[in-house]
């Protein structure tokens, strides 16, 4: 194996990833606060109506999309961090992607009931 | 090549004493500590914060129940919590993007774009807050 481990451009990929799917968080956040403010007071009717819109639904999953991903990066960069003994490591990892997997199929549930 | 990372071995000075009561961050540092902590802390909750979304858009009576659930002082405070660790975690953020895009990089607008991303925080939070009570 020629793979080289190290080196300055090993997990750009992740790394360009998390600023990407940050910036893609960052516009739903603005989108929904200002949604959410400029509308009518939020009751039941009104909340179920926004979730209802097919492009909310869409722009919703995209977040939960990005934000799985964004998560994974960022939890994995704290194990690496802080967690050495590397079986409790990757225990730990399969953890988080199991949560982050749930999390993922619970939107979705969530979203197209 | 590959090994010679693993087996030399450094001294470290980093204890637990060490880093709650000698190291002394500047300003940057606890951005940083802090984009971590509530990078951590918007994670985990993620399973309450699904739960008070799935219920609340369940039916009539979920969001009649969320609604009391939401008017425990407790509930809200910790509400307001995840409120703090999401725009402390977006303003962070935001600053982290511009930084790697090289733009505020000398010490003194560094110093202060931290400075800013602790005050929009928690001026967001307390905007949010303000909603929430």
């Amino acid at each position: 194996m020629n793979r080289i481990v190290v080196g300055a451009h090993y997990g750009l990929r992740d790394w360009l990833a998390q600023r990407v799917t940050g910036v893609i968080m960052a516009v739903y956040s603005v989108i929904l606060v200002v949604v959410l403010l400029s509308g009518q007071p939020i009751n039941y009717a009104v909340w179920r109506a926004l979730f209802a819109q097919g492009w909310m639904r869409v722009a919703t999953l995209l977040f939960a999309a990005s934000l799985a991903w964004h998560a994974w990066v960022g939890v994995r960069d704290i194990l690496m961090d802080y967690v050495k003994p590397t079986g409790l490591r990757l225990s730990l990892q399969v953890l988080v992607l199991l949560v982050i997997a749930g999390y993922l199929g619970w939107t979705i549930q969530i979203l197209w009931r | 090549m590959a090994n010679a990372t693993a087996t030399k071995r450094r001294p470290k000075y980093l204890s637990l004493q060490a880093i709650l009561f000698e190291i002394r961050l500047p300003l940057a540092g606890w951005i940083s500590i802090l984009h971590r902590v509530s990078g951590v802390l918007l994670f985990v909750s993620g399973i309450w914060l699904l739960f008070l979304l799935d219920r609340s858009l369940s039916s009539a009576a979920g969001f009649a129940s969320i609604q009391h659930y939401l008017s425990f002082s407790l509930v809200k405070l910790s509400l307001l919590v995840l409120v703090w660790a999401y725009c402390h975690h977006l303003c962070a953020g935001i600053r982290f993007v511009l930084l790697d895009l090289h733009k505020g990089v000398d010490k003194a607008s560094a110093r202060r774009s931290s400075i800013v991303v602790l005050i929009v925080s928690l001026a967001l939070t307390a905007y949010f807050g303000a909603k929430l009570w």
